[in-house]
């Protein structure tokens, strides 16, 4: 019996320990945000967070994720990383960011890990991010600009909360 | 090593077609075709009278380890990862990143479990996700891509290039870290280091013994 919080829930899994984590998101919990792409961590689609940090859901055996708290696309914008979650999403809506968006939650699970990281990344350091998800599409441009549109927000809602607290 | 159960048909035409064309945009490492080498034992230096040279034969030996790609493709003079015994940039393109383990957003346990990973996937020439739980890059002062044997062993001795190391310190390092030792268990599809990494320890050991004298 594998037990893990999945988007802030207790939840077990009781099957095979080297069964992907992929797996047992999609099949068993039936959360199919999270896209099965490559099966050999080239491409990105499978992206989750463990512990807030970014995973390659396709290649981790449940056993990894025991004990541990693991953040789908589902559980994204009620996560630690609520605010940069959100304003990732808003980014993503307003400029359209997606193709045929098969790649795209991947791609929302690494931005937002970063901007948790930086809030205020450069080209270089989203380029060094978002290097390991593909996007068939060719979305690059759409997807660095949404960051910087995120990141944006972010910085200007903690200049609005310093100045609320300073008033 | 763990195996993986056999990927699930329901997955869809969808993602079959997504899969084929990421595997084609993806340039792979080459499949490893070459033979694993064998590591001589300290016992076949034991004729070797004169001390210097009986240190820097053991070296030379143990430069069949550490100047084996397995080794360097984790010690390279830039800031990505070198992969595969051609020793190609990693792919994907990953940066060195704080404490060489990579970039927020992109860390090495993004990819790199705390153990080899076989992979779902029939992918031609990755058989398995390389692992360790502390998997990450040496720093650059201890690089090792494109210098000569001679060189390294310069490195390895000088304490401002070794993480400030004595020789009886590192033995730890070369004969019972688990990240080195992986070089010998590299998972499914990868060539070993040459010998294990006790009979690479011992020869270690032997080459301090002898006073850790460097090839010329």
């Amino acid at each position: 019996m594998i037990k893990f919080q999945l988007n802030g829930k207790q939840t077990e899994f009781n099957g095979d320990p080297s069964t992907p984590l992929l797996w047992v998101i999609r099949d068993e919990k039936k959360l199919t945000g999270t896209k099965y792409g490559c099966g050999i961590a080239q491409c990105g689609a499978c992206t989750v967070h463990l512990n807030g940090s970014t995973l390659r859901s396709c290649v981790t055996p449940i056993s990894e994720v025991s004990g541990k708290e693991v953040t789908t696309i589902e559980g994204l914008l009620s996560s630690k990383v609520s605010a940069e979650a959100t304003a990732v999403q808003r980014a993503w809506v307003a400029i359209d960011v997606p193709q045929c968006g098969y790649c795209q939650s991947g791609q929302v699970m690494s931005a937002v890990a970063l901007l948790k990281a930086n809030s205020n990344p450069t080209d270089q350091d989203i380029d060094n991010a978002m290097a390991g998800n593909i996007c068939r599409c060719a979305t690059y441009q759409r997807i660095r600009q949404g960051i910087h549109d995120a990141a944006g927000t972010l910085t200007a809602s903690a200049s609005s909360n310093v100045k609320g607290e300073t008033a | 090593m763990k195996t993986q159960p056999k990927a699930r048909t329901h997955l869809g035409i969808k993602t079959f077609l997504f899969g084929v064309l990421v595997s084609c945009a993806t340039p792979y490492a080459v499949a490893e075709t070459p033979a694993k080498q064998d590591l001589q034992p300290v016992s076949a230096f034991a004729d070797i009278k004169n001390e210097v040279t009986r240190s820097q034969s053991i070296f030379v030996e143990m430069g069949k380890v550490i100047q084996h790609p397995r080794c360097v493709n984790c010690h390279p003079k830039g800031d990505s990862p070198l992969q595969g015994m051609l020793m190609q940039p990693h792919q994907p393109p990953v940066m060195r990143g704080p404490g060489g383990t990579g970039m927020p957003g992109m860390q090495c346990k993004t990819c790199h479990l705390s153990e080899n990973v076989d992979v779902v996937a029939q992918a031609a020439d990755i058989k398995s996700i390389p692992g360790d739980p502390a998997w990450h890059l040496a720093p650059t002062s201890m690089a090792w891509e494109g210098k000569s044997l001679s060189d390294i062993c310069a490195q390895i001795k000088d304490k401002k290039r070794n993480g400030g190391k004595t020789l009886q310190e590192l033995k730890h390092h070369m004969s019972k870290d688990t990240l080195v030792g992986w070089g010998w268990e590299p998972g499914e599809g990868r060539i070993p280091a040459p010998g294990s990494q006790e009979a690479f320890g011992q020869l270690y050991v032997a080459w301090v013994a002898s006073g850790a004298h460097c090839p010329k």
